[in-house]
This record gives C-alpha cells, sequence and structure tokens, in this order.
C-alpha cells in the first residue's frame, strides 16, 4: 500500500449512468474516512441527454486529502470513463501519466465514432502516456448479478457501483457507508438492493483479483480542527443555514421557491423540515415566490426566496419593494452561468453587480456571500440575521458550483450562534399614543416593526415614496431626498467585520482579493505561489456590501491587487470605483471554478516582477 | 370551517370610525371606489373580529390605493402581485382575515398569473376586484376587460381585443367562492362581501364600478329602474326586469336563455357548471345585461390550512435542529 497526501479522481459516464451517486458514495466514504474533501458535480442540462455524446457526459470529481484542502482540485489522477464519449471529454484534464479505467464494453465501433473516434484508442496506443486499466466492466458487473436472477438491463445498470468498488479497493475507503446507503436507499426493492450490493462487492473484489493494478493507495487522515464533522453540500448547508437563522430569532421560517437549477435542492430540503415549522411554499412563478417571502415578512416570519439567476431578474421588482417596505428577507442565488438561460448546471460568478445595483432607483441592499459549500451556512445566517436586524432585503451569493459541491463540515453549535432578535414592536411609539412604523432606531437605523395583530399599532406600508417615521406617503422633494439619504445610511452602517489579510509575513507585494466561489482556487493558488518561496497576499470578502471599512486601506498597502473572479471582472469594478485601487480583474468564464495551478503561473511573473523592483 | 373562524373575536363592539383612519381620501370626487369603501368601512365593524387581525393588500391603480383609506394593517404593493403577497400572508398566519383590494389591469392583466393560482389552490383570502374596464391611474387605456371596439388613449382606432369576463374567469380557475355585485347597491355589495369574507378558501368577488373620469357610465345602463341586472339567490328561480318579467331558462338545446316565457332555471351555489353558464350571461360588449350574486359557493379544503396541517414546531426548536444537522453519518476528529 503506497501512501498518498492527495488524489484526485473523476469519475465520468453518460447522464443516467448514476455518475453524480457513484461520487458522492465516495466523497462520503472518504469523509468516513476522516480525510478532507472537496467535489466538483459537473452534468448537462438534459435530464438523458443523447446516449454517448460528449454532450452528454456528466462527471463527478473528488479531491481527497491529508491536509486542508479547498477545492477539488484541476486536474484528476484518475479517470474512470464508462464510454468513450467520457474519456474524450475529459482526458485533456487528466495529469500525465494518470490512471484511466475504461469500461471496454461500451467501446465499440458505433460508439467510438459517434464521438469521432476513428480508431479504439484503448488499443491503438494513444494513451502510451497514461496507466491504463481498460477491461469489460459492464460484464464483470452482470456477472456479478446475475445469479440474483437480475434482468440484463438492470444488471447493466448496476455498473456505477461496480466502479464505485473498484476505487474503494484501490483506494482503501471503509465500504460500511455504502453498504449501509444502499440497504436503505433500495430497501423497498429488495432485488435492486442486492444487486447494487453485489456489483459494488464485486467491484471491490475485481481490484484484488485481477491483478491489473500494481499499487494500491491511501490516504492517511486529515489534521483537520477537532470537533464532530459531516459530509455537506452548499445547498443544504444554505437550507440549514436559514433553519437556524428561524430556530435562534423564535421566527417561523417561510420559504417561497419556483423550481430553478442549480437553487431547487434548497427548496427539497427545506420542504423535508415540516417537523421543524418550516413552510415552503412552490409559487405559480419567480415573482410569487419572492412576493409571498414578502407577505409572509410582513405577517411576522422570516420570508426567503431562494432562486438562480433568471429567477432573480423576475423577483427584481419585488426585492425593491422589500428595500422600500424595509421587511426582512432573505434573496438566496445559487448562480450560474448566464445570461438568459444560459448554462443551467454550470457555475459563474456573474451576478455580483446585479445584487448590488439590479434595481431601478437607488435600492442599496446588503450583499454576502458564501465562499465554500460549508459556508454556505454562515453566509446565509449572517444575510438572515442582517435582515432581521436592519428590516432590509439581503442578497446571499453561492453558486452551482459550492451549491452542489460538498466537503467535510466540523458541525456548528447552534446554541452558540450569534443571536437574533426580531424585537416586534409592540407599543405605540409616537406622540399621542400614535405609532410610527418608520421611525427608526437611533444606532442601527433600522425601523420599527409591527406585525398585524398587534393591537393599537395597525399601519400601512406601501411601495410609494414615504414621510420619514410616519411612513405616510409622500411626493415631496424633503421626504423623498431625506428617505433616499436614510435607505442608504442604513446599509451602509452596518457593522461588518474587518476583512482579514492572509499576508503571512505581512510584506508580500501582490495581493489576491475574491468572494464568493472563488475562496478555493484563490486559497489554493496562494498555497502554491508560497510552496514557491513567493509570497502573496490574500483577501476573501464575505461582505460584499457594505464592504468591510479596513479594505481600502488594506488593499492600497499592495503594489498590485489581482481580482480573480468567474466573470469579466465584477468586483474589479466595485473595488476600483469605491477605492480608486487599480485592481486587475482575472476572470475565466468556462463555466467551471478557477484553475488553482492556471492561476499560480499567472501570478509567478507578476509578483518575480513586483520583488524586482 | 369559516373564513373568519380562527381569526380572534373582538373584545367589544367596534363601530365604522375605529376602521377610518385619519387619511385623506384622494380619489376623484364621484368616483365608485367611494361608495365601496364606505360599505366596507361600515361592514368591518360587524364581522366580530379584531380590527388589528384585518390585513388588506392591494397592487397598484386607483381601487389599490384601499389601504391606507382603512384603518387596519395594510400594504400597497407592487402592479399585479397582491394575490401572490397575501397567499404569503395566508400561509403564514391563520389568524388573520386577509383581503386583496385589484383592479381589473391589476387582477386581470399584469397579475392575472396569481389571481387564477390564488383561486385554485384555494388560499384563504378574499379578492375584491373593482372593475371600471378602463385604467384609471394611467389616465385611460383599455383594460383587459374593456369591451371590443372602445376608442381609449391606447386605442385610437377601437379595441381590438375581445375582454375577460372576471366571473367566468374564476370559476374556470376553480374558485370556490364567486361573485359579482355593484357600486352602487350598497346593500347587495355588503351582503355579498360579507359572505366572501366569511367563505374559507378563495373567494373573488367582482364590483362593477365606475370611472367617472375615464369611462363614465360604463354601467349605467345596469342603474336604471329597467335595469337588466339579474339577480342570483342560492335556491331561488333566476327572474329579473320589471316585476320579474323576465326568466333565464334552458332553452331546447339546452342552452342558458333570456326568455318572457317558460320555467326559470334554479339557482344553485354548488353547481360549477351552472354557475359559468350564468356567468356567460354578461355581455362582453356594453353592458347592458349581467347577472350579479354569489355564482358559486362550496367548502373545499383550503391550501393554507392544509399546508398548516403538515407543520409542527419540536419543543426545543434549537436542539431539533441540531440533531437534524448533524445528521446520522458523521466521524469525530480528536
Amino acid at each position: 500500500m503506497a501512501e498518498v497526501d492527495r488524489v484526485v479522481i473523476r469519475f465520468a459516464g453518460d447522464s443516467g449512468d448514476g455518475i453524480q451517486l457513484a461520487g458522492d458514495r465516495f466523497a462520503a466514504d472518504t469523509a468516513l474516512a476522516g480525510n478532507d474533501f472537496s467535489t466538483l458535480p459537473n452534468y448537462p442540462a438534459e435530464i438523458r441527454a443523447p446516449q454517448g455524446t460528449i454532450g452528454g457526459v456528466s462527471s463527478f470529481q473528488v479531491q481527497i486529502a491529508n491536509y486542508d484542502i479547498h477545492t477539488p482540485g484541476d486536474h484528476p489522477n484518475v479517470l474512470v470513463a464508462l464510454n468513450p464519449a467520457a474519456l474524450k471529454a475529459n482526458l485533456a484534464d487528466l495529469e500525465k501519466g494518470g490512471l484511466i479505467i475504461a469500461d471496454t464494453a461500451e467501446f465499440t465501433p458505433r460508439s467510438l465514432a459517434k464521438v469521432g473516434y476513428e480508431s479504439d484508442p484503448l488499443t491503438d496506443g494513444s494513451l502510451e502516456g497514461y496507466q491504463l486499466a481498460a477491461f469489460d466492466l459492464t460484464g464483470q458487473a452482470e456477472a456479478a448479478v446475475e445469479p440474483l436472477g437480475v434482468g440484463r438491463r438492470e444488471a447493466g445498470r448496476t455498473r456505477n457501483f461496480y466502479a464505485l468498488g473498484l476505487l474503494s479497493w484501490l483506494y482503501n475507503r471503509p465500504v460500511e457507508g455504502t453498504l449501509g446507503f444502499l440497504e436503505q436507499k433500495f430497501a423497498k426493492l429488495p432485488l435492486v438492493q442486492q444487486a447494487n450490493i453485489a456489483a459494488f462487492k464485486a467491484g471491490h473484489i475485481y481490484g484484488d483479483a485481477s491483478g491489473m493494478f500494481a499499487t494500491r493507495y491511501e490516504v492517511k487522515k486529515a489534521k483537520l480542527p477537532a470537533g464532530t464533522y459531516r459530509q455537506i453540500s452548499g445547498n443544504r448547508a444554505t437550507a440549514y443555514g436559514l433553519m437556524a437563522a428561524a430556530a435562534k430569532s423564535g421566527l417561523n421560517l417561510f420559504l417561497g421557491a419556483y423550481p430553478i437549477t442549480p437553487a431547487s435542492d434548497v427548496l427539497h430540503y427545506l420542504a423535508e423540515a415540516k417537523a421543524h415549522g418550516v413552510m415552503t411554499y412552490q409559487a405559480e412563478d419567480e415573482i410569487a415566490a419572492a412576493c409571498s417571502a414578502v407577505g409572509a415578512s410582513f405577517a411576522g416570519n422570516l420570508g426567503v426566496t431562494v432562486t438562480s439567476g433568471p429567477g432573480v431578474d423576475l423577483k427584481t421588482e419585488t426585492i425593491g419593494l422589500a428595500v422600500m417596505l424595509e421587511l426582512p428577507l432573505v434573496i438566496v442565488n445559487v448562480q450560474r452561468g448566464g445570461p438568459s438561460t444560459g448554462l443551467p448546471t454550470k457555475t459563474e460568478q456573474a451576478d455580483l453587480l446585479q445584487a448590488l445595483y439590479g434595481r431601478h432607483g437607488e435600492a442599496p441592499l446588503p450583499v454576502v456571500a458564501a465562499g465554500s459549500p460549508m459556508d454556505c451556512f454562515d453566509a446565509v445566517y449572517e444575510a438572515a440575521r442582517i435582515a432581521v436586524k436592519y428590516r432590509t432585503p439581503v442578497f446571499c451569493l453561492t453558486d452551482g458550483y459550492i451549491g452542489n459541491g460538498a466537503e467535510p463540515w466540523r458541525i456548528p453549535d447552534i446554541a452558540a450562534l450569534p443571536p437574533i432578535e426580531p424585537d416586534f414592536a409592540t407599543e405605540p411609539n409616537g406622540p399621542d399614543g400614535k405609532y410610527l412604523p418608520y421611525l427608526r432606531d437611533s444606532q442601527t437605523l433600522a425601523r420599527s416593526w409591527a406585525v398585524p395583530g398587534t393591537p393599537g399599532l395597525e399601519h400601512r406600508i406601501g411601495g410609494l415614496e414615504k414621510t420619514p417615521e410616519t411612513g405616510a406617503v409622500a411626493y415631496d422633494p424633503e421626504s423623498h431626498a431625506k428617505m433616499i439619504e436614510l435607505r442608504r445610511a442604513k446599509v451602509e452602517s452596518i457593522p461588518v467585520p474587518d476583512a482579514r489579510v492572509d499576508d503571512p509575513d505581512g510584506d508580500a507585494k501582490v495581493c489576491l482579493v475574491s468572494w464568493g466561489s472563488a475562496y478555493g482556487a484563490v486559497w489554493a493558488a496562494a498555497q502554491r505561489v508560497r510552496k514557491t518561496g513567493r509570497k502573496v497576499a490574500r483577501i476573501q470578502l464575505r461582505h460584499l456590501n457594505p464592504l468591510p471599512a479596513n479594505l481600502g486601506a488594506a488593499l492600497k498597502g499592495y503594489q498590485r491587487v489581482i481580482v480573480p473572479e468567474v466573470n469579466q471582472g465584477q468586483l474589479s469594478w466595485v473595488l476600483r470605483a469605491k477605492y480608486l485601487v487599480p485592481a486587475e480583474p482575472y476572470n475565466r468564464t468556462f463555466g467551471l471554478p478557477l484553475s488553482q495551478a492556471e492561476l499560480a503561473d499567472h501570478l509567478l511573473p507578476i509578483i518575480d516582477a513586483e520583488e524586482a523592483k | 370551517m369559516k373564513g373568519l373562524d380562527l381569526v380572534p373575536a373582538a373584545s367589544g363592539p367596534l363601530t365604522r370610525k375605529d376602521f377610518v383612519p385619519g387619511t385623506e381620501v384622494r380619489w376623484c370626487p364621484g368616483c365608485g371606489d367611494y361608495a365601496v369603501l364606505a360599505t366596507f368601512q361600515g361592514l368591518l365593524p360587524t364581522l366580530g373580529i379584531k380590527k388589528e387581525n384585518f390585513v388588506i393588500v392591494s397592487g397598484i391603480g386607483c381601487s389599490s390605493r384601499f389601504p391606507y383609506y382603512v384603518d387596519t394593517y395594510g400594504m400597497h404593493a407592487i402592479h399585479g402581485r397582491p394575490a401572490a403577497i397575501a397567499t404569503g400572508v395566508a400561509l403564514a398566519r391563520e389568524d388573520l382575515a386577509v383581503l386583496v383590494v385589484t383592479g381589473d389591469g391589476d387582477a386581470l392583466s399584469i397579475g392575472g398569473n396569481h389571481l387564477i393560482h390564488a383561486l385554485r389552490r384555494n388560499v384563504n383570502i378574499t379578492i375584491i376586484l373593482f372593475n371600471n374596464r378602463i385604467y384609471g391611474l394611467t389616465k385611460g387605456q383599455a383594460s383587459p376587460t374593456s369591451e371590443r371596439g372602445k376608442i381609449t388613449k391606447s386605442t385610437p382606432f377601437g379595441l381590438v381585443d375581445e375582454p375577460f369576463n372576471a366571473v367566468s374567469l374564476a370559476l374556470g380557475a376553480g374558485a370556490t367562492f364567486v361573485a359579482r355585485t355593484i357600486d352602487s347597491q350598497r346593500a347587495h355589495l355588503t351582503e355579498v362581501l360579507k359572505a366572501a369574507i366569511e367563505h374559507r378558501g378563495a373567494a373573488l368577488v367582482e364590483i362593477f364600478q365606475n370611472c367617472q373620469i375615464f369611462n363614465d357610465g360604463a354601467f349605467d345602463a345596469l342603474k336604471g329602474p329597467d335595469a337588466e341586472l339579474i339577480p342570483l339567490v342560492d335556491g331561488q328561480p333566476v327572474v329579473f326586469g320589471k316585476d320579474n318579467s323576465l326568466s333565464v331558462v334552458r332553452n331546447a338545446q339546452g342552452v342558458l336563455e333570456v326568455a318572457t316565457a317558460g320555467t326559470p332555471v334554479v339557482h344553485d351555489k354548488t353547481n360549477a357548471g351552472l354557475a359559468f353558464e350564468l356567468s356567460q350571461l354578461t355581455d362582453a360588449g356594453v353592458i347592458t345585461r349581467a347577472p350579479i350574486g354569489i355564482f358559486r359557493d362550496v367548502e373545499k379544503p383550503t391550501s393554507d390550512d392544509l399546508a398548516r396541517a403538515q407543520l409542527s414546531w419540536p419543543e426545543d426548536r434549537v436542539a431539533a435542529l441540531q440533531e437534524l444537522i448533524t445528521g446520522k453519518d458523521t466521524w469525530t476528529i480528536e
């Protein structure tokens, strides 16, 4: 058994081959082995894309390591290719000398021709630079399960678990988790259950028995902070974060949502949580989803809506209303590639400016972003805390990469999370026993919030401009100017923690600034740069509005400020506008997370040039 | 269960005054909305529930200023969305009487989707649709209930579209309570609104309402002594006109028609098919004849009651959530 620090494995096959499930299980088993890990699901928008085509390839990448990692890795060390399309689509990413496990059953002349292979790459020598383990995986799986009386077609469908069994053997993963999972998942379909278990076990045995693999690998436990861990995806963490905010505030959680990729899982997870008092409402459209949440907030709930870019477009008018009403509303945008329908299943960070500025009129609102799957919990909790405390809509930006990706999560103690106090009005607050719904807390500038059913505080609010304090409709110049200023000041003065500058020696010349899911690649790129003996600083932003008070000064301390983003330079634009610093965009828009290696390579000459000055 | 059964009862008698805020009403003098407002302010104290438990949500348009003029909780929201917002209020709170005030443009044009879905869900809200067959607040464009051929600012050569029949539309959407009334008949307005609010489920009340600035006289033909308003009374033969000389009968083809002889059909508010047929007696063009009253009133489970029935709260929310987020597959690092 050879010990390695880390390995990146990519499972690839047709959408419908069960690739995502196999990958997810591998990650789960890895978690139980005590490794750090990070996953990258990648699949087409079509549910069953044309079989055997490049466009129909679904893949799942997981990096496992014995140390703290933050990305699923750039280049797989192992590629499991269940058909020629999967090989063709993924080979370029595989490291030179990497291991290819290919299912020869699918490498038929017809399948090869379909993706433009003129000869079989498994036999024509074109894969010479790699380690090749090509065998009839489908046949092996079928042979293992057919004795159970499973039909041929059904038998063939177990090959994802056969492949998983093989990988489990190769990387010495514990098998109990997957066995338990299969027992539970197919409890009502005993034959399917037995078939998948048999395939999984057969794959495990085949690794040893075939003699095809010279070495088994072991990835030792990672040295992570002490605590109890679980595997968590970003979308699940988002659901839990919202529930935590509701539980801590004592408010009922109301989710208004409309199905949209890649955000629907948040709706699914919350819809399962009825026993925790979570109301989920699948509205007739994105507009109604946001509107119902505003209605629920007006009624005294924590109103939330979860969507992706196209949904935000539709909710925009309602978000503007919430700005005007000054009611809590959490809008989670699990960003995807745009514009328009764009790339529904691929990731992007291109909705930052939309969140910050995408409304008519002066309509400021706080924006927070999550940097990793587990960070979605903290980010959305913070969004909810701000929303309730400051009576404002708040954007929480995640994206498809971290929403669907997973990593180990040290389970937080909910009791220890920061408090959230709704502080509902119960008594008149104005002269003569009147209630003034827009009377503000002098510290936070948050307006008073009285919920229906509170006697004596009956009041009307609306989208029209208001008189300060009374909230009565006002069209006069002074009221408008004053209310615009109050809404701006309220959001701008929300205290946010100072940006933490990761600059180990404090004398780097180049600083990377990231937000959202660029976090992992930027963190890893910084590690790579530092391993070469060079210096680079790094800042990850949780709060995009308001920005941390120390940020401008911090950035001015560096010769070069580089902003890696999966968009065309949205944060760099904000930093330039706000701080007059020459922030340099570093942008890639492939519908994929940034590559840490490519980013590190980009940085090296820049750092050298600055050091030479 | 009745519409207001879960709303707390008023501790003492309320009067119209309790529902009149100090706000200056800003509708045009002579607007039909005044009559509806006065009727409404008179009706609310008779419903026997706490005034702080009323919530009125409106959209955009002349009638949507309504919440400002009633001293309860209210929201003047955005164009077309009040039914969607009210649905959130109703889902969130069983102890509120949730009312939507909307217009023909707000409910049937920009907000059409929300209207039909609120009705088919049967969420416990009352939707009061002021139909003046015109866009008034934007100064006189054709609305989705304007008659074909109508000359307006946006249709100088005549409107080319057929109008919606709000009652037919609501019935088609499966609404469990559908009624129509007219701004000039205070007693009828009161009776219908009261029945609608007390109905558990989505109720739609269309009010024919005169806009004397941009569509004056749109309903005049229904207001004179010889007016052909067809009053619908559950269990009663459908007869109308001077001395009830006209009847709604089923002809040899099985189609409802107005006749001077024959056996009038008997209204049955639980018969959706009949309700739709009756609604179709409304003129699509200039209205000279229209049924008013409660077309349909049936009891069905409401979506908000069913949604709440699925919920439960653990005694210790934080502890229960801690257990949930921990899950079953955990590992410990020392």
